[in-house]
């Protein structure tokens, strides 16, 4: 049996029936500081590299500090999603679209910065010629692409009988009448259809907890690999991912936040949501305090001579400013709010930290490192330049573009599971530890 | 209706997979194929095994070296493929450090290239083939003696220059977008010649030999290296990290 859109559940299919002049207007926005990027990255097209503030020295920098933190930020849907479904934790069922499919765009955009930092984009195809499985590049390689793959089909499959409910309820055009068709247009409703969806939604979540780990792993172990100070380091990988739920979980609060309010989705994101993740934001606050007093006690108390210039570069060289903002502002600072304003604008304040301190702290592995000198006696000094911050622009106003035309083309809180069981009222305690655990 | 669940689990499992096989397989293929490495790789007979010997004593700071060198091959300008640096000990002594390529027998460089544009020739010279590398600078990041440069923009050229035709052991022209390093003068080496910076060299600090006939020389002498590195206290740069360099020198001063 089909449930069918009761009027209650109207608000969610009002993004997809109506569309305001703001929408357009931020789309056209959005659309414009992309347009710019594209235009600064033609310039370092036909310019080469020279164009950014990168040296021989300090030779990777915004475009890979970048790369980590959004592929940082696709951990957001699917990992806590998946992990949510797996502890059954029943608070999770309007907010799994809206992660899911920041997972997707974040991937998408992550994984294109690379691809802007290459001297020779021209030339990548190579990578599959002579691709060598030696090099921890290739592993990032197949890594991303079955991250994509199978967060795609996890975003994709619990959107099916969404799908049909919106070619029921809403008047389409050709373009989405033939996209509805052609993503779920043989979906009835019936009860082996069900079970069927349900059976592999379930092992896709059991199968994406493994991927998704694996995917900032091997992106910590680019770094991990070589023999450089502050990157040579075994707890790359844990901190990288822990870093990453961390941020991920920060962008899902804030797009809780923009959907609740522009789609007024009141009802269905609940204060209950916000405490829930913010709980689990907390959590994870603490896990990366204590990945990161590990890290740099570690380095300062041997004080091998190398670990010392590191450090050095990195509490009172020029970007000392965002090291201790990185720490105080966007670990020590949210932990508080978390602790002592659990109002929704706490929460969403304390996440907004986090999201800026986490882009800080990438850059923080990324370029401190290279500035540590290993032959010469001075420091290497990189600043960005305005064709990098402008690429960096385009590509947050990319990913913001992409979700708000994902958010009319889809129904951004999935209908079918929250009318399988409604957002329940108050049950937060118990799945709350679940999900924690 | 049992065949619609099966088809989605299958779905499900096949497409995760299948994505990660298929990056997988499309390089081991070709590679098995053939169309990898191998070709540039035997080219270089395996009889040598070039090192270089620097007498740190006899260096002077005057960058011959680097001048002669960066005239051989045409390297474009702001690069240096040998660095001479200045060093000052923690007694205030001051000596100075040329720094060529290392051609590391365990290059950390070779390993992190994710399409095998650095090789290593059988004579232990680590090149980098500029007409496949894709300029991800990976190479940079991993080499701990600062060797690697990276043509950030397209390099001004010459005529002379633009009509040599290229190959990884006479890597010029030059072009934008790749990594460029000392590889040890291997044109010169084939036609028996010492390289660049040896000749270039006026204190005749620089030596360069065969590590199996346990011989290197500066153009002036000859010297027997294992002889000479046992009493003289040879060492060299960053040892423990286990590298291997090809490249050995003699401490600034006698203790
Ligand atoms: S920059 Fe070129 S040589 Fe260096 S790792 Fe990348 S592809 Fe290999």
């Amino acid at each position: 049996m089909e449930p069918d859109v009761s009027a209650s559940d109207a608000e969610i299919l009002e993004p997809l029936r109506r569309t305001t002049w703001r929408f357009y207007v931020l789309l056209a926005g959005l659309a414009a500081v992309v347009g710019w990027g594209v235009y600064a990255y033609s310039w370092q097209l036909r310019e080469g590299l020279s164009v950014t503030g990168l040296t021989d020295r300090v030779s990777w920098g915004v475009y890979i500090s970048n790369f980590v933190f959004f592929i940082g930020i696709s951990h957001a849907g699917t990992l806590i999603s998946a992990i949510l479904r797996v502890t059954r934790a029943e608070w999770r069922r309007p907010i799994t679209r809206m992660a899911e499919s920041i997972t997707v765009m974040a991937i998408v955009v992550g994984a294109g910065f690379p691809l802007i930092d290459l001297g020779r984009p021209d030339r990548l195809m190579n990578v599959f010629f002579y691709g060598r499985l030696e090099s921890a590049i290739l592993w990032d390689f197949i890594s991303i692409f079955t991250y994509l793959t199978g967060s795609l089909l996890y975003l994709l499959l619990p959107l099916i009988p969404d799908l049909a409910v919106v070619r029921r309820s809403v008047a389409l055009g050709r373009f989405r009448s033939f996209l509805y068709t052609r993503l779920g247009g043989r979906w009835t409703g019936s009860a082996v259809q069900k079970r069927s969806l349900e059976k592999s939604i379930g092992l896709m979540a059991v199968i994406i907890i493994p991927v998704a780990i694996s995917v900032h792993t091997v992106v910590s172990w680019i770094f991990g690999m070589t023999l450089r100070v502050g990157w040579h380091s075994a707890i790359f990988g844990v901190y990288f991912v822990g870093g990453a739920i961390f941020s991920g979980i920060a962008t899902i609060l804030i797009a809780m936040a923009v959907f609740r309010r522009v789609y007024h989705l009141e009802k269905y994101i609940t204060p209950l949501h916000f405490r829930n993740l913010g709980a689990l934001l907390l959590v994870l606050d603490l896990v990366m305090i204590y990945f990161t007093l590990s890290e740099y006690l570690t380095a300062t108390y041997g004080a091998e001579t190398r670990d010392v210039a590191w450090v050095r570069i990195l509490s009172t060289g020029p970007y000392a400013i965002l090291f201790w903002g990185m720490l105080l502002g966007g670990l020590v600072l949210p932990a508080f709010l978390l602790v002592f304003r659990r109002g929704i604008a706490g929460i969403v304040v304390a996440a907004i930290l986090v999201d800026v301190a986490m882009w800080m702290e990438r850059f923080l592995i990324v370029v401190p490192t290279m500035m540590t000198p290993q032959m010469a006696f001075t420091w290497n000094l990189y600043t960005p330049t305005w064709i990098e911050w402008s690429i960096t622009a385009a590509a947050i106003a990319g990913f913001a573009l992409l979700y708000a035309l994902f958010s009319k083309l889809f129904p951004i809180v999935s209908i079918w599971e929250i009318q399988e069981q409604p957002a329940p009222a108050a049950e937060p305690a118990a799945t709350e530890q679940e999900a924690v655990a | 209706m049992e065949g619609s669940r099966r088809r989605f689990i299958r779905l499900a499992v096949v497409g995760v997979g299948a994505a990660g096989i298929t990056t997988l397989f499309s390089s081991k293929l070709i590679e098995a194929v053939g169309f990898s490495r191998g070709d540039v790789r035997a080219a270089a007979p395996a009889r040598r095994q070039w090192v270089m010997l620097i007498d740190l004593k006899k260096c002077d700071g005057c960058r011959k070296c680097t001048e002669a060198c960066n005239t051989e091959h045409f390297v474009p300008p702001g690069q240096e493929w040998i660095t001479v640096y200045e060093v000052q000990d923690e007694f205030g002594f001051r000596y100075f450090l040329p720094r060529p390529c290392m051609h590391c027998e365990n290059a950390p460089c070779l390993k992190v290239c994710p399409v095998g544009a650095t090789f290593r020739r059988e004579d232990g010279v680590v090149l980098v083939d500029h007409r496949r590398c894709i300029g991800c600078r990976y190479c940079m990041a991993a080499c701990p003696y600062d060797v690697r440069a990276f043509n950030w923009s397209e390099p001004p050229h010459t005529p002379e220059e633009l009509a040599h035709t290229y190959r990884p052991e006479a890597p010029w022209p030059h072009r934008m977008g790749v990594v460029e390093k000392c590889m040890f003068c291997a044109h010169r080496a084939e036609e028996g010649e010492l390289p660049a910076c040896v000749r270039g060299c006026p204190m005749d600090a620089i030596y360069f030999g065969d590590l199996r006939e346990d011989a290197v020389s500066n153009g002036r002498e000859v010297l027997r290296l294992s002889e000479t590195l046992r009493r003289d206290h040879g060492f060299r740069l960053k040892e423990e990290l286990g590298t291997e360099p090809r490249v050995w020198y003699l401490p600034a001063r006698r203790d």
